[in-house]
């Protein structure tokens, strides 16, 4: 089975979406010059969320990936909700108070987020107004709480993810009179969800992680070279100190079972994450959740089953690990990417191949003819090649498509194969999610002007 | 760079011509840019300053100095040609698809012919011909159309065959083509020479030349050119005339009064090589390969080649200043398509040895047109820039005509294309033209079908309608710089297969627009016409009155509440303008013209009514919208709305009347049409615009009322014969011409502009007929379709051109609209054309070389009239524009 480099390109290109900042007349004011994002699937459906939005009552960038597991449910709630939960706890009292005023009289709402979201990326309409619920009754506490103080982002960013993944926990016991939504809020708990998320204002950058997902930041040197600094902690068996905080958090009597087979409790492979109930709530909780739950939920057999050596839940946190970076101008651009990116490339590669591509020709050395003796084909035949050397790139008008051309077509040479970028894609839906996972990538772009202005 | 040039400017000649201004400035060429002390002051004043040394200037500074102007002064910042002038590929190319661009580039292929014999100074003028190329069949449609055209002025050319192309040039591959157009006359010129001899012919006659002079900005008093500020002083003159290619539109906004130009830079670049070992000969004809998007032509024993590459590189948007130019950057990477072209067309050229890659800017306008014409705010001011690439070819005539316009007060052949009038403030946004050069720099190589459209700088000025229609499937156009409905696509329709409905041949909408026009003719239909230009004129006694009576041709002094259709005319009786006035109290007047006049007829009454401020007139535009109503039912529609009888009784055509539609007030309500179909046109102070067109269109659905487009509309006005401004009338036709005499009245007992150039055509008879035709033997699912601009010949001899076409849905039939003269067997001359001239002839149609039959006929069919309601307006209710 063989796929034209057109129908290889239709595959990749089906999810890319960009965003550029929009300029006015060249000054721009926005240290983000756009963002490039793509995803390809490897599970049916895609587990992978992808979201990006601007924050439209302060200032800021918000971009994330979420990957999910046992279903897209968390992934896909994650993705409409966590913005949102960011925002609000990012907002000053008297904005809360307006914004609540405005609910209150049935008067038009501030917009708090503008979204930018690929015509795939959906919300949900049922749920919509419970999840509005439970956000206003979110801010609503944090006006109660006024504690007067400027908001910092890390602990805005925190507060945000373990608010959400406590509405989420208790949205599903309560349950909802509305069979569909209480089906929804039910599938959301028990799946789970790994959140990576980006927010830049100025040169500020801050990165929330929770599970493995990662940041990385794309350096170039002053020699022209690119570089890579990651921006976050994978939680996984691989991260000793995450091994040690979960540790920490158990008797010592679980030691050898906490941990097997590079797996939390012998299941997971994430060691922090949205949802996930089965490894957060107790035993009772579960079984009179799932029993009073409707029949779908009972005929699962995931669901019901109890993990294994389960003592002194929770053993799961959604709680995410700040890094804060100031932004200088050599910092080009980030990468925030699902595991199924990094598990095919080297941070490294990913540094290299995004830059060069982002610099593109440009930074080829102009060719000019001088004094020296070319002929028309010699040039012809110059410039042809040049174009081949940055054939992908000119394939691709997003980053992100560029990167995932990379991972799953590269040969052993660092280059994309065609031939095994086709049988890459053309595997059966049953066989893909053997060879590769679910890649979610989001690429943004910095201008190095506004940076070095700060 | 500096050495290529030398031999570019053939520099021997430079100094070989003793010429008076050249000793004024004691430095030697290509010498480094140091300021040199000016030996010569710069006078106080002068009649004429020319701001700009290139082609244009020089031309305009020649014309106008041959015409007998004795005092002009031309400015240049650097040196004489050394802008793009000096950078162009010298080609003079007549295929111009705009009649008035062909007759300047063949005017300019003229004067260069004889111009060193004048001047002595070489040009390098050499006629090699030129061959367009087409690669498919639609662009050879598009050659054939343009041969047609060329060979009714006289200009020789013909189509021919890919293997007659390899006998004009050995070096062609000629596998993908299906034909081309050669084009002999065309010629090959020394750019900045030609500018040179121009500019010594000028200095001859008395044109002084001051180089390295820059002005700085030019004053402005009471709506005057008063002087030249620059940086070696003050120059008090009349007329300035802004030649500056890029920086003109920089230069029109340094002063404090800003002079809106509006053109934008983009690079362009082209290739230059060493000569072949075989050296081409300097006659061989030069190559267009549209499709290929490059252009070919010898040079010195090698080639010169460039081409308008699909992703153009905008530049200078934030203004710089010209030092700039000499250092723009060869960029091999983006010339790399272009390079690959070139060698795809003429594959032996691959041991080729290059010389340079020529980074030239040029500038592009909004519309693909140069801009030409006086400032609308400031008399006295003129401008001619944004060539758009074709400079050398337009340099000539362009510089003719504005001479002529500076001189006589227009020029000597009908430039509305090219007037800077057509433009308003809002194509001067910076942002509006980087984006639309980018559109409009690869379009000079694109296709053009019929009916296309600009994509970019849309949606700037809209109807409150907008989203309304948007959603209810209407497909836009714009006109001005205002979106207009082109037609419904109905639910279900194939939207995609819609949009690219651009062909020569019967486009898909047809059917489409037929059920509009269907509607229109047996229900009622509702046209959005909000981008009509609307003035208000009024005064406290009778000035208003008075002063419209001067200068509009038809009688104004009508019964509060009547409307006249009526022409603005010129001294020489032409129509600067057609409209509709409605008198709204006995010293107010509304005033309706096409879309485009918004800034020429604004300009043309504010430099004709008297300075007082009694007489107030306002552009009202922006305040309403215009709902047509089209139809039989209109009646019953409007009637119910407003519970006011509706019939002729009571509202007779051409009345208004100010009403009630649903809840809202104050609608201005005119019983006319610009179709000849009964109906109404309803005014609608904006804030009302979303509740009357809802009304409407709620009340109107037991009449079967829809939503139509401007292409039904153009075919229900062009079946009943109905000219249009712009597009069929124009400076250089009167009513007598188009049979709309009944709209002027000679005896209205006062004098009134162009009243006398009436009285002498009517006693002497017209020049010219403005005729409608059928096409009879036409297949209009396999034919090509008429457009606009297309030869018409009868008993086999060209009378003249089509002004525009429409298929008729009720005759079944196109119809052409055009003017037909009279021209002598013998001698060519212009015969004053009768009645039975028109009646007793067999006519054709040239559509892109082929004949068709066509019936002429000097009235329309009576029977596509459904009601005749006031005696007078009885034919050519005329008014209508598109």
């Amino acid at each position: 089975f063989y796929l034209t480099p057109s129908q290889v390109n239709s595959i990749l290109k089906a999810n890319e979406y960009s965003f550029k900042v929009p300029e006015f007349d060249g000054k721009n004011v926005s240290s983000v010059l756009g963002f490039d994002s793509n995803q390809l699937p490897a599970n049916a459906p895609i587990e992978d969320r992808r979201s990006a939005a601007t924050c439209l009552q302060t200032r800021g960038m918000l971009l994330g990936v979420f990957d999910g597991h046992a279903g897209c449910a968390c992934a896909q709630a994650v993705s409409e909700r966590l913005f949102y939960y960011i925002a609000v706890s990012l907002l000053p009292h008297e904005t809360l108070l307006e914004i609540e005023n405005a609910v209150e009289s049935g008067r038009a709402l501030l917009p708090i987020l503008q979204w930018h979201k690929h015509p795939n990326d959906y919300f949900s309409k049922e749920a919509s107004k419970l999840y509005f619920n439970s956000l206003r009754t979110y801010w609503q506490e944090l006006i109660d709480l006024n504690s007067g103080e400027t908001t910092d982002v890390r602990e805005a960013l925190i507060n945000a993810f373990k608010r959400l993944d406590n509405d989420i926990s208790l949205e599903a016991q309560v349950g909802d009179a509305n069979s569909f939504l209480n089906y929804l809020v039910l599938r959301v708990a028990f799946s789970g969800a790994t959140a990576c998320v980006a927010h830049v204002d100025g040169i500020d950058l801050h990165v929330a992680n929770t599970g493995d997902s990662r940041a990385m930041l794309g350096v170039q040197e002053e020699d022209g070279s690119w570089s890579a600094v990651n921006l976050s902690y994978d939680h996984n068996a691989q991260n000793e100190r995450e091994v040690e905080r979960v540790k920490m958090e158990h008797p010592k009597s679980e030691e050898k079972s906490l941990v097997k087979q590079d797996r939390l409790l012998g299941l997971l492979m994430p060691f922090r994450a949205f949802g996930d109930v089965k490894f957060k709530w107790s035993i009772e909780l579960q079984k009179r959740v799932i029993e009073s739950g409707p029949d779908q939920l009972n005929d699962n057999e995931y669901t019901k089953f109890i993990p294994p050596n389960y003592y002194t839940p929770p053993y799961l946190t959604a709680e995410p690990e700040v890094i804060h970076h100031r932004l200088r101008p050599q910092d080009k651009f980030l990468v925030l990417a699902t595991d199924g990116l990094w598990e095919t490339m080297h941070r490294q590669d990913v540094a290299r191949i995004v830059g060069e591509y982002l610099t593109g020709v440009h930074h080829q050395q102009p060719i000019a003819v001088g004094g020296y003796k070319v002929t028309l084909g010699q040039m012809h035949g110059l410039l042809t090649e040049r174009r081949a050397r940055i054939s992908s790139v000119f394939e691709d008008q997003n980053a992100a498509t560029h990167l995932i051309r990379h991972a799953v077509g590269n040969n052993e040479f660092g280059t994309v194969d065609h031939e095994r970028l086709s049988k890459m894609l053309s595997l059966p839906e049953e066989l893909a999610r053997m060879y590769r996972d679910d890649i979610t990538i989001i690429v943004v772009q910095f201008n190095s002007h506004v940076i070095g202005a700060y | 760079a500096a050495r290529m040039f030398l031999r570019l400017l053939s520099d021997i000649q430079w100094r070989a011509a003793h010429l008076k201004w050249r000793r004024m400035t004691s430095s030697q060429r290509n010498t480094s840019t140091t300021a040199e002390p000016h030996p010569v002051s710069l006078p106080a004043q002068a009649q004429v300053v020319i701001c700009g040394g290139g082609i244009m200037g020089t031309s305009v500074a020649y014309h106008l100095s041959k015409m007998g102007v004795k005092d002009i002064v031309l400015l240049e910042q650097g040196r004489l040609a050394a802008g793009t002038t000096r950078f162009c590929a010298g080609i003079v190319s007549t295929a111009r698809p705009v009649s008035i661009e062909l007759k300047m580039a063949h005017y300019s292929n003229k004067l260069y012919q004889q111009l060193e014999q004048e001047t002595g100074v070489q040009t390098g003028y050499m006629k090699t011909g030129s061959i367009s190329l087409a690669q498919t069949q639609d662009r050879l449609i598009s050659l054939k159309r343009i041969a047609s055209s060329l060979n009714v002025m006289g200009i020789p050319c013909e189509i021919i065959s890919p293997k007659e192309v390899l006998q004009f040039h050995p070096l062609i591959n000629i596998h993908d083509l299906v034909g081309a157009m050669y084009v002999p006359e065309d010629a090959l010129v020394s750019s900045a020479n030609v500018s040179l001899a121009l500019a010594t012919a000028a200095s001859r006659n008395g044109v002084q030349i001051h180089e390295r002079t820059c002005v700085s900005h030019v004053t402005i008093q009471k709506g005057r050119v008063t002087g030249v500020e620059t940086d070696r002083g003050r120059i008090q003159c009349e007329f300035f005339v802004n030649c500056a290619g890029q920086w003109a539109y920089e230069l029109g906004h340094s002063g404090e009064e800003p002079v809106h130009i509006p053109l934008h830079a983009c690079e362009h670049f082209y290739l230059l090589t060493h000569p072949l070992k075989e050296p081409l000969s300097s006659s061989l004809p030069t190559i267009v390969d549209p499709d290929g998007r490059i252009y070919i032509r010898n040079w010195q024993g090698g080639i010169l080649s460039g081409g308008f590459e699909k992703n153009p590189k905008p530049l200078f948007t934030e203004g710089r200043n010209q030092l700039e130019i000499q250092n723009l950057q060869e960029d091999w990477d983006h010339f790399g398509p272009l390079l690959g072209a070139l060698l795809r067309r003429m594959p032996g050229l691959e041991a080729l040895q290059i010389m340079q890659l020529v980074n030239c800017p040029e500038s592009f306008t909004p519309d693909m047109r140069c801009i030409m014409g006086e400032s609308p705010t400031a008399r006295g001011y003129f401008v001619l820039a944004g060539m758009n690439s074709a400079g050398i070819s337009y340099g000539g005539g362009a510089g003719k005509y504005l001479a002529e316009w500076i001189v006589n007060g227009y020029p000597s052949e009908n430039v509305w294309p090219l007037d800077l009038k057509r433009f308003g403030t809002l194509q001067s946004s910076r942002t509006f033209l980087r984006h639309r050069v980018m559109e409009v720099m690869p379009l000079m190589c694109d296709l053009k079908v019929p009916r296309w459209d600009f994509q970019t700088g849309r949606q700037l000025r809209t109807s409150p309608l907008y989203d309304r229609l948007d959603a209810q499937g209407a497909r836009w156009m714009e006109k001005h710089g205002f979106e207009r409905v082109k037609y419904f696509v109905p639910p279900g329709s194939d939207l995609l297969d819609l949009d690219h409905s651009k062909t020569f041949y019967k486009p898909d909408w047809f059917d489409i627009v037929g059920s509009e026009v269907k509607c229109c003719k047996e229900a009622v239909c509702v046209i959005d016409m909000s981008s009509f230009t609307k003035f208000e004129i009024s005064s406290t006694g009778d000035q208003a009155l008075e002063s419209l009576q001067y200068l509009f041709s038809n009688d104004l002094d009508v019964p509060v509440g009547h409307v006249v259709h009526t022409g603005m005319l010129n001294e020489k009786g032409g129509y600067e303008n057609d409209c509709s006035i409605a008198r709204l109290s006995k010293r107010s007047f509304f005033m309706i013209s096409p879309t485009d006049q918004q800034v020429h007829c604004w300009t043309w009454l504010k430099n004709r009514l008297p300075d007082d401020s009694n007489l107030v007139m306002e552009d009202v535009t922006w305040k309403y919208t215009a709902l047509n109503l089209i139809g039989p039912r209109a009646v019953d529609v409007l009637s119910e709305l407003s519970y006011a009888p509706m019939t002729a009784e009571h509202f007779p055509s051409l009345f208004c009347k100010e009403m009630s539609v649903g809840y809202a007030n104050g609608i201005r309500v005119m019983s006319i049409t610009h179709t000849g179909e009964p109906g109404f046109v309803l005014y609608i102070p904006i804030e009302y615009a979303l509740h009357v067109y809802n009304e409407v269109m709620n009340m109107g659905q037991k009449y079967g009322i829809r939503n139509a487009g401007y292409y039904a509309l153009r075919s229900l006005r062009i079946e009943k014969f109905f000219a249009f401004w712009g597009q069929d009338l124009d400076a250089f036709t009167t009513p007598m011409e188009c049979g709309r005499e009944f709209q002027v009245k000679l005896d209205k007992g006062m004098e009134f502009l162009g009243q006398e150039a009436l009285w002498e055509q009517k006693q002497n008879g017209v020049y010219k007929r403005f005729t409608m035709f059928i096409l009879e033997d036409h297949d209009t699912d396999m034919d090509l379709w008429p457009w606009w601009g297309e030869p018409i010949f009868r008993n086999g001899r060209y009378v003249g051109k089509t002004t525009s076409s429409a298929y008729s849905y009720t005759l079944e039939r196109h119809v052409c609209l055009g003017f037909v003269h009279h021209f002598d067997e013998k001698t060519g001359e212009e015969l004053v054309v009768t009645t039975d001239f028109i009646n007793q002839g067999e006519y054709e149609i040239d559509i892109a070389g082929q004949r068709f039959q066509a019936k002429a006929k000097l009235y329309p069919f009576s029977s596509l009239f459904t009601q005749r309601r006031r005696k007078d307006e009885v034919e050519l209710s005329g008014y209508q524009r598109e």
